[in-house]
């Protein structure tokens, strides 16, 4: 951790991020239809140690942030700052000290790894471009690896098609933290996984995090899974942040009516504790052509004439408890 | 369950289905047993590679290529055994009486036709009626389905809709023979959440409109909890608990049961460590003699090694598979 000399400034700064897809017609002269607005002025801070979940249905826009955030494409506008220093534009070994510090776990257990491999070649991989040192060094990091994830250091050997998915995202995490990175993106780390082994998983990662000090960028649909993991969440819709703030106090008080139908789509725990559904009528609109003023207006059960006209901005309704609607000034 | 109960839609007596393999015999469904009345919802339970997916492919005698047998065992459907019919029979009973979603629209519908052609056809084997009545029904059923625009949207193919939509007309397709049995294989997992609600709700409905009973597949107890009557939890290829929702909930009785309910993540109380089970299922080639659950339970005891328990009822149409039930 190379934490002091950076101090004041948090670990990640994302300010007013802005990523347009151009949609086009045709291959040659193509001409430019208009913009897909996957994602449209996102601020938020993550401080190291911390967790941040990130909330959404498909087509939200969460995922294109994250990948901005690891520097997989360039923003349209705004900017990514590390420790102060914008990530965007960076080359060279800048670049690679980027990667190292800026780490992701993929939904996906089965497509993450390289079957080639065996899993201790995949894990060295990181600390082999990052120099980590020789040979005998980077083996004993990778047992340290396989230790602080649970897995043996006799399955060193083996390849990825002998674990269990479970096992497999294990692997992909001890992957990413072999450059012990400050920030790891977890893109739905757990929803892949079975019950039992999804809970197993998130014990670990919080264990990680309590014992290394890395900051966790959570993307995630399911409500309770950020309920447990994350410090503070934020929801997103069509491109937009429309709800931010502190996990518990954003639980304790849900107030725009998207984060309100989210929550009563959240399935009981029992069968006998159902509380009053907000059901949405239709589905996302397309990002193509996104809804005027606030873009959840045309699902909104509450929608007023301004809502289609005037685009709320965020307000502070309690400290750091933020939310992107009319009907708070109204 | 007896079966002097005329209630009783769809009986599953024994059912064993398993995977021969030239390295062993994969014994994914082994003794399977549990019966639907007429307009209930059953939910199945478990995780992945424990039988629930294979259990329904059985039933539909849809069995995957590749030396899966189902070798023992009955199926009843309407007090008759549907092992025993002809291929050709089957095709028959098949979306009249029992009928199935799976869980991706995107592998249930033909990319390269329209949906008002896969509606048709559907409607059409069932019918045998002329076009414009065909044309008409097809019209219908996707309006059941609470599809706006049902006129403009037949024309459509599969890839002009959404996950939702396309789940929608599998629906309308899988009820459209106005089936007793409709088997529901996880078909809200590739659902947005606001999405499952809707498509929940949908399915609830009809199921209430048609009374058709609903064999309903998912790992989620959160599905079971909004959906079901009863609910069976299956653990390494056989029912270990069963009972009534509520029942089940409340009292779970089987530690896996227990374990599972325990290591979702809730949404109230304590944020603190979630309850594991440690380790991992048994190899289904290589099932241990006695309780299943026996390497992985926190009470296991020597019986539980060398003897599978029997099923003790532990409340009103309640049972589990565990010896420490007879301590009770």
């Amino acid at each position: 951790m190379s934490g002091g000399e950076f101090h004041g400034k948090p670990l990640l700064q994302v300010e007013h991020l802005r990523k347009y897809y151009p949609f086009t017609k045709g291959v040659l002269l193509a001409k430019t239809l208009g913009q897909v607005k996957a994602v449209d002025d996102v601020s938020f801070a993550i401080e190291a140690g911390e967790t941040l979940g990130l909330v959404g249905e498909s087509g939200c826009g969460k995922t294109t942030t994250s990948k901005l955030i690891l520097n997989l494409e360039e923003p349209s506008d705004g900017r990514v700052l590390l420790h102060g220093k914008p990530i965007h534009g960076l080359a060279g070994a800048a670049l690679r000290e980027y990667r190292a510090r800026v780490q992701a776990v993929f939904q996906d257990p089965w497509s993450s790894l390289n079957p080639r491999m065996t899993i201790g070649r995949t894990i060295a991989e990181s600390l082999i471009v990052t120099g980590w040192g020789n040979r005998a060094a980077i083996a004993e990091r990778v047992g340290e690896l396989l230790d602080q994830v649970g897995l043996r250091r006799d399955q060193i050997t083996q390849y990825p098609h002998e674990f269990s998915g479970g096992q497999r995202q294990r692997i992909a995490l001890a992957s990413a933290l072999a450059s012990q990175p400050q920030l790891i993106v977890l893109d739905e780390p757990v929803s892949a996984l079975d019950v039992s082994i999804r809970a197993q998983m998130m014990n670990l990662l919080k264990d990680i995090q309590a014992r290394s000090n890395v900051a966790y960028l959570l993307v995630a649909h399911d409500l309770a899974t950020v309920r447990h993991m994350a410090d503070y969440t934020a929801v997103m819709y069509l491109g937009k942040i429309v709800e931010y703030g502190p996990t518990q106090a954003l639980f304790d008080n849900v107030t725009h009516p998207y984060t309100k139908a989210l929550f009563s789509a959240v399935l009981p725990p029992r069968p006998d504790r159902r509380e009053e559904e907000i059901v949405l009528a239709g589905e996302v609109p397309s990002p193509l052509n996104p809804p005027s003023g606030c873009r959840f207006h045309t699902r909104c059960p509450f929608a007023m004439a301004q809502c289609s006209r005037e685009e709320p901005p965020l307000r502070e309704l309690a400290p750091g408890h933020l939310a992107a609607c009319h009907l708070l000034t109204a | 369950m007896t079966d002097a109960n005329g209630d009783i839609v769809l009986d599953v007596r024994e059912l064993q289905t398993h995977f021969f393999l030239r390295r062993g015999i994969v014994k994914a469904v082994d003794g399977v047993s549990f019966s639907l009345r007429r307009g209930e919802v059953l939910g199945l339970v478990g995780e992945s590679g424990c039988g629930k997916s294979l259990t329904a492919l059985s039933l539909m005698r849809l069995l995957p290529k590749g030396g899966a047998r189902t070798i023992h065992g009955q199926v009843l459907l309407n007090g008759d055994d549907i092992l025993t019919r002809t291929p050709r029979e089957m095709r028959e009973i098949r979306g009249r009486e029992i009928s199935m979603i799976l869980q991706d629209p995107q592998t249930s519908l033909n990319p390269v036709f329209t949906i008002g052609d896969q509606l048709r056809e559907a409607i059409f084997r069932r019918s045998r009626a002329r076009h414009r009545d065909l044309m008409r029904e097809a019209i219908d059923a996707l309006r059941r389905v609470d599809i706006s625009a049902p006129e403009q949207r037949i024309g459509q193919f599969p890839h002009q809709m959404s996950g939702g939509m396309k789940q929608r007309v599998v629906g309308a397709i899988a009820i459209s023979g106005h089936p007793q049995v409709l088997i529901a294989d996880e078909p809200t997992t590739a659902l947005d959440v606001t999405i499952q609600l809707q498509y929940l709700k949908l399915l609830k409905r009809l199921q209430q409109e048609t009374g058709m009973a609903i064999l309903f597949i998912t790992h989620d107890f959160g599905v079971v909890a909004r959906m079901c009557d009863r609910v069976a939890v299956m653990y390494a290829g056989r029912i270990v608990e069963c009972g009534p929702v509520a029942e089940v909930f409340d009292n779970p009785s089987h530690p896996y049961t227990q374990a599972l309910i325990a290591s979702v993540p809730k949404m109230t109380g304590s944020t603190a460590r979630l309850y594991t089970i440690e380790g991992q299922p048994p190899s289904l080639m290589d099932l241990p003699v006695g309780c299943r659950f026996a390497a992985r339970c926190p009470h296991a005891e020597e019986r539980c090694e060398s003897a599978y328990p029997p099923s003790f009822t532990v409340g009103a149409a309640h049972t589990a598979d565990c010896w420490r039930m007879t301590a009770r």
